[in-house]
């Protein structure tokens, strides 16, 4: 099977991804779907550094992951707080700042 | 020179006496005209013992002088603060103490049921201390800040019943006019101090012979501006006759007896220059035989008794800027005729004054009429001032004004005769039009209304116009009896002892000539106003139209300086409202409408930033794909 389809496939997802969060209203999904584009560029990433053939891309794929983690920590934890003040996971009612 | 200390007194007393009377405000009403009349009495005795300390000493020794502080000290600029009591300006102190006196104690009378007397005594103090000073300074700076003081004097009181629109509009009137001259003044001391270093009278009058004529001539200009400024002089005159609405006791001190002079004292003492310019000399003669003529001709239509005695004084000033424009010899006669015309002018509108104090403030005399009767002692004593101001043997006027012409015709050639015949027909007019002031005010039948109690004004008032009467009759005599005031003067103003000119007439047949058209303008007046309409006639000869209305000068100075000034303000207006207001307005709009659709892109929701924000990353990847490509 010819590697470049990885990449067919990590630009696929990273596509989705994005789409996802422009058309999504749910902050639950769009935050899924930023999940989708960073592990599409993990994808990237290790599909890289087997055809480079080191080990560069796999270590930048770790460090995705870790700031993945915290990432889902502290966005979580804004999400669920906007939800108890608002009662409402949608993404386009904060918009305090237009107001 | 002399060393004195105790000169600053005679400014400060009058001076402290109306910042008391001004700051205390309504607690000093009961006492603040006796305080002011007592410093203005007090300044006068300080007067007359410098007079005759003076007198005392001899030659350089007379000038006394005093150095108060150092003013300004800027590089080379140094200014101090100094007085200067010389043979000119005793004359002035006396003068302006003296009839400044006698008129604070007619106006104790005069204004006695004004709620406001206090403040009155107080803007008289505050002008007595500015006239001071201003003929007491030592250089052009100190002068100019008499100068300055005396019209903020003038200006408060001509606009002292300021509740009348009319009288407030005639004090800015007055104030504007003045400010004119005021530029002239400023300039010539600019110009001083860029040729001399210095705006000292002693060191620009060191400097004068060495300067070039061109600086000089521009200087006396400038100076006869100023002066035409302060002393109502052609072509800024008009404001003189609107000053009139101040209370009668300052038409008699400031617009009569002392500042009108101003012009006169400043062109005396700045001798030195016009003695080495006979460019500005000759525009000197040329503004006072105008101005002499000019105020004769309004005199014989004005119906208002004080705009008749202030259009004399415009002629009678013109008379003083004749001499002083007549080289060495005119300066005294234009002082010795200043202090006589001191006397008789202002005992003249003080009578006015006690005229309408008995006619219920009414001004035109027309509504007068047999007032002889009823008013003894100011029908006599404004008699005594009208012989003196005609010019009749022996009373003041006659030494005085009789000198000017005579003068004036020795002025040698053309010159000489047009000037002569300028001041003897001014005589001819000012004897018809005083004539007529006289018969339609105090003889003739009465004309007056039912309600109208004519009555003698109690002593107060009449005591000051019966002493300035006497004056009237006797100064004249006194200053001219064996040259005592060219004796007098010639130090300050004619110190090389340049004689007159080659004698065009005997001084006899010129007093002759001067009589003899006074006893026509009087013979004149006498048959024409036999009978008085209590109304002004209307259909008058072109003359007397034009007269009526001031010779159209106001018409004048309307059309020449007031619209056109008017339109450039509007026209400046105008261009600042389109054009610079345009361009910040029209700027701030397209910034507004820009900004407006901008804002659309800011919706408040997060997915469109992003997406904007997925554009922008797929337009920078493309365009470096593009470049590397």
């Amino acid at each position: 099977m010819d590697i470049s389809n990885y990449l067919f496939l990590s630009a696929i997802l990273f596509t989705i991804g994005a789409v996802g969060v422009v058309v999504r209203r749910n902050a639950i999904v769009v935050f899924m779907c930023i999940e989708l584009m960073l592990n599409a560029t993990n994808l990237a990433f290790v599909t890289f550094a087997r055809i480079n053939g080191n080990l560069d891309g796999q270590v930048a794929s770790f460090f995705t992951m870790v700031v993945a983690a915290c990432e889902v920590v502290v966005g979580l934890a804004i999400i669920v707080t906007m939800f108890r003040s608002r009662r409402s996971a949608s993404v386009d009612d904060a918009s305090l700042l237009k107001r | 020179m002399t060393t004195s200390t105790h000169l600053v007194y005679l400014i400060a007393l009058p001076l402290v006496s109306a910042a008391i009377l001004l700051l205390l405000g309504r607690i000093a009403d009961k006492w603040g005209h006796i305080l002011a009349t007592l410093v203005s009495a007090s300044a006068f005795a300080i007067g007359v013992s410098e007079f005759f300390a003076m007198k005392s000493r001899h030659g350089d020794a007379r000038a006394a002088t005093q150095t108060i502080f150092s003013w300004i000290s800027v590089g080379s600029f140094k200014v101090d603060a100094a007085l200067l009591l010389d043979q000119l300006s005793i004359s002035f102190v006396l003068l302006i103490t003296g009839v400044g006196t006698l008129i604070h104690i007619y106006s104790i009378a005069y204004m006695s049921h004004d709620r406001d007397r206090r403040r009155f005594f107080a803007y008289l103090n505050l002008f007595i201390a500015a006239m001071l000073l201003l003929v007491l300074g030592n250089s052009y700076l100190n002068l100019y800040v008499g100068w300055e003081g005396v019209g903020l004097a003038s200006y408060l009181l001509i606009g002292f019943w300021n509740q009348k629109p009319a009288y407030a509009t005639a004090a800015k009137k007055a104030f504007v006019a003045n400010r004119v001259g005021d530029v002239g003044l400023s300039l010539a001391i600019m110009i001083a101090f860029a040729q001399f270093g210095t705006v000292t009278f002693a060191g620009v009058k060191a400097g004068a012979p060495h300067a070039s004529s061109a600086a000089l001539t521009a200087i006396g200009a400038m100076l006869l501006l100023a002066a035409a400024g302060k002393s109502a002089q052609f072509p800024l005159q008009s404001w003189l006759g609107d000053a009139m609405a101040g209370p009668t006791p300052v038409s008699a001190l400031i617009h009569a007896a002392t500042m009108v002079t101003a012009g006169v004292y400043l062109i005396t003492r700045s001798n030195f220059i016009f003695d080495a310019s006979s460019t500005a000399r000759l525009l000197v003669v040329i503004v006072g035989a105008i101005t002499l003529l000019f105020g004769a001709i309004v005199g014989t239509a004005k119906d208002d008794i004080k705009k008749a005695l202030a259009a004399s004084t415009m002629s009678q000033i013109g008379y003083m800027i004749l001499a002083t424009g007549l080289g060495p010899v005119g300066y005294a006669f234009a002082i010795m005729h200043l202090l006589t015309h001191g006397f008789f002018k202002a005992g003249m509108f003080l009578g006015a004054g006690s005229v309408m104090h008995g006619m219920d403030d009414e001004v035109n005399m027309r509504k007068y009429g047999g007032l002889a009767k009823f008013m003894p002692i100011t029908t006599i004593t404004f008699g005594l001032g009208y012989l003196a101001i005609i010019g009749v043997p022996p009373f003041a006027g006659f030494y005085s004004k009789d000198k000017i012409i005579e003068t004036a015709f020795n002025a040698g050639g053309t010159k000489g005769i047009l000037l002569g015949g300028a001041a003897l027909l001014g005589a001819a007019i000012t004897a018809f039009y005083m004539t007529r002031v006289v018969v339609l005010t105090f003889a003739g039948s009465k004309r007056w209304d039912e309600k109208a109690h004519p009555h003698e004004s109690p002593v107060l008032m009449w005591l000051p116009m019966a002493i300035l009467a006497i004056g009237s009759v006797a100064s004249g005599f006194l200053l001219a009896s064996g040259s005592a005031m060219v004796n007098w003067l010639a130090p300050v103003v004619n110190a090389s002892g340049v004689e007159g000119g080659k004698e065009l007439m005997k001084p006899i047949v010129v007093s002759l000539l001067a009589l003899g058209v006074v006893v026509v303008g009087v013979a004149f007046a006498v048959i024409k106003y036999r009978t008085v309409p209590s109304v002004a006639p209307e259909d008058v000869s072109i003359f007397t139209k034009a007269a009526r209305k001031d010779l159209y000068q106001d018409s004048l100075n309307e059309a020449l300086l007031m619209r056109p000034g008017q339109k450039l303000t509007s026209g400046l207006v105008y261009t600042d409202d389109t054009l610079v207001d345009g361009a910040v307005r029209s700027v701030g709009f397209t910034l507004a409408t820009v900004s407006g659709w901008v804002r659309k892109l800011q919706n408040g929701y997060v997915r469109t930033y992003a997406l904007v924000m997925l554009i922008g990353l797929l337009a920078l990847i493309a365009t470096i794909w593009m470049v590397t490509l």
